[in-house]
């Protein structure tokens, strides 16, 4: 976590995301008429039309399903961390709900905490959440992974 | 509306790196070769169509070319997914009554740095595309693809050597053509394989260029084209796809993201068409990032499921193999416009004007950017 990072904009939809995620919990959005879940959170359910959610807690446990190095040229604040690890990880009760996300060694660590050659796919995270960030908008906490040895 | 729309025209600008004229200068000029290439008066144009990223505005075409009462006009989302539902719908205007000779076009600058996207983000990213994927480092849109690609890679077997057999078969093809912006470079797999890293997987040689230039089409119906100068590039069918619960280059929200938009675009051409893949004898497949290439021979059906990298081993993607791909360089070597210079190829090759000629080639497949809603053109050489 460092200055320059780009932070999410908070809308209707994903504002509730973000506040679970300060209060230390990974919540998934999931229609309340018809139960199906959908990542990124939006207003609709796409099986039943639904507009009514609930937010699902997840154990927070996952496994790498892909994994990205970025090199330069990049945004100075990304470039300057660079290569770093950008993961996409895949929920333990559904693998097909995935989140965006680093593997770091610490809940604030640099994204290029950990040796991108050591990193595989499969292998078991679980999330932590960073200290809150302020960019004179508004604090966000973002939820990063550790490996869960 | 199979066989009954034609381009008939087809004009480009030089290509480059940095171009001096302006994006508006380089449309005129493009669209103005391809009406001259189709000995069509600009005054008989009343149908236009372009990408919704196109920064050059019908009215200021219109006017500076001199075309007559406008009829039907519209725009393609989706960047280099758009090029061939940009001239799919022109035809389907021209086949529809809606106008009679349709021009269709790509200008677009990015050979400086200070054009591209990344290069001025705010601090804050909204969007079901970038808020969950931007604020982590997946910043452009090859950290995207690079997600996919390693997955691809782990799931399927695919190698780097299978990627490198797209950026080499595209450079060979380049070095055949005079107008391509990397034509006097020759690669080699030790370049490609000593290249710097851009987003691993991914290597500088998996990248598109960034190119300066314009190109254009002309369509019109085919009774028509008979009359003209140039050996008509029959439209023997096109398609579109937005598949069922589709996100843009951020796939990774859904059962199968690599099963991509080219799988739906293919199920919907091949059903318009009176050929299937075995009888396409050149294609030209988007090429923004080099593992696009092997998802596109899956998705429209050239090799299995998990095949599209052994099926470019041996040459099979260069001329005189299984099925030769983007033999004007494409995207990777010869000028990267969004995919339209990928249009312009595929009429040559119809026409046998290619600089890179497949013998008799009768149909020439075309298709647009994978990993976002797309569109594919299959071209028939007439008679």
């Amino acid at each position: 976590m460092h200055e320059g990072m780009l932070l999410p904009e908070l809308d209707e939809e994903s504002a509730p995301f973000f506040a679970y995620a300060a209060a230390g919990e990974l919540r998934v959005q999931r229609c309340a008429s018809c139960g199906t879940r959908r990542v990124p959170p939006r207003p609709m359910c796409h099986v039943c039309t639904s507009t009514d959610v609930e937010w699902e807690l997840l154990s927070g446990r996952g496994r790498v399903w892909s994994f990205a190095i970025p090199h330069p040229p990049l945004l100075p604040a990304y470039a300057e961390v660079a290569p770093y690890n950008v993961v996409v990880v895949e929920a333990e009760e559904d693998p097909t709900i995935r989140f965006v996300g680093n593997l770091v060694l610490s809940a604030d660590g640099p994204l290029d905490e950990v040796d991108p050659s050591s990193i595989r796919i499969g292998e078991a995270v679980r999330v932590v959440f960073s200290s809150p960030v302020d960019d004179g908008q508004g604090a966000v906490v973002l939820p990063r992974w550790v490996r869960d040895a | 509306m199979r066989d009954r729309t034609a381009v008939v025209g087809i004009g480009t600008t030089e290509f480059a790196k940095q171009l001096e004229s302006s994006e508006r200068r380089l449309a005129l000029e493009a669209i103005a070769a391809a009406l001259d290439d189709a000995g069509i008066a600009p005054g008989e144009v009343d149908g236009m169509s372009c990408y919704s990223m196109e920064s050059t505005e019908e009215i200021d075409v219109a006017r500076n070319l001199g075309f007559g009462d406008v009829t039907y006009f519209g725009k393609v989302p989706y960047g280099g997914g758009a090029g061939c539902g940009v001239v799919g719908q022109a035809a389907m205007a021209v086949a529809a009554g809606q106008c009679s000779v349709a021009v269709a076009w790509r200008s677009r600058k990015r050979g400086a740095r200070t054009s591209r996207p990344w290069a001025g983000v705010a601090q804050r990213v909204g969007g079901d595309q970038q808020r969950w994927t931007r604020p982590y480092g997946l910043l452009r849109p090859v950290d995207e693809i690079a997600v996919l690609t390693r997955r691809y890679m782990h799931t399927y077997g695919a190698t780097r050597d299978h990627l490198a057999n797209v950026a080499l078969a595209a450079r060979r093809h380049a070095n055949a053509n005079p107008a391509a912006t990397m034509g006097h470079k020759v690669m080699t797999r030790e370049d490609y394989l000593a290249a710097r890293w851009i987003s691993e997987p991914l290597c500088l040689f998996d990248n598109c260029l960034e190119t300066d230039g314009a190109c254009a089409v002309v369509i019109t119906s085919a009774e028509r084209a008979r009359d003209l100068p140039q050996p008509p590039a029959l439209i023997h069918s096109w398609a579109q796809s937005l598949p069922a619960q589709h996100q843009t280059m951020t796939n990774f929200f859904c059962d199968d993201p690599l099963r991509g938009p080219a799988w739906a675009c293919a199920d919907k051409l091949w059903s318009l068409s009176e050929v299937g893949p075995a009888d396409v004898d050149v294609a030209q497949l988007y090429d923004a990032f080099s593992p696009l290439v092997l998802l596109s021979l899956e998705g429209y059906g050239f090799c299995e499921r998990g095949e599209g990298g052994p099926f470019t081993d041996d040459g099979g993607i260069e001329l005189g193999g299984r099925l030769p791909v983007n033999t004007s360089g494409g995207g990777m070597s010869e000028a990267y416009l969004h995919g339209f210079n990928l249009v312009v190829e595929a009429v040559r090759q119809v026409r046998g004007s290619s600089t890179n000629q497949v013998p008799d080639a009768e149909f020439s497949l075309v298709t647009s950017g994978e990993g976002v809603p797309t569109g594919a053109i299959l071209f028939r050489r007439d008679g």
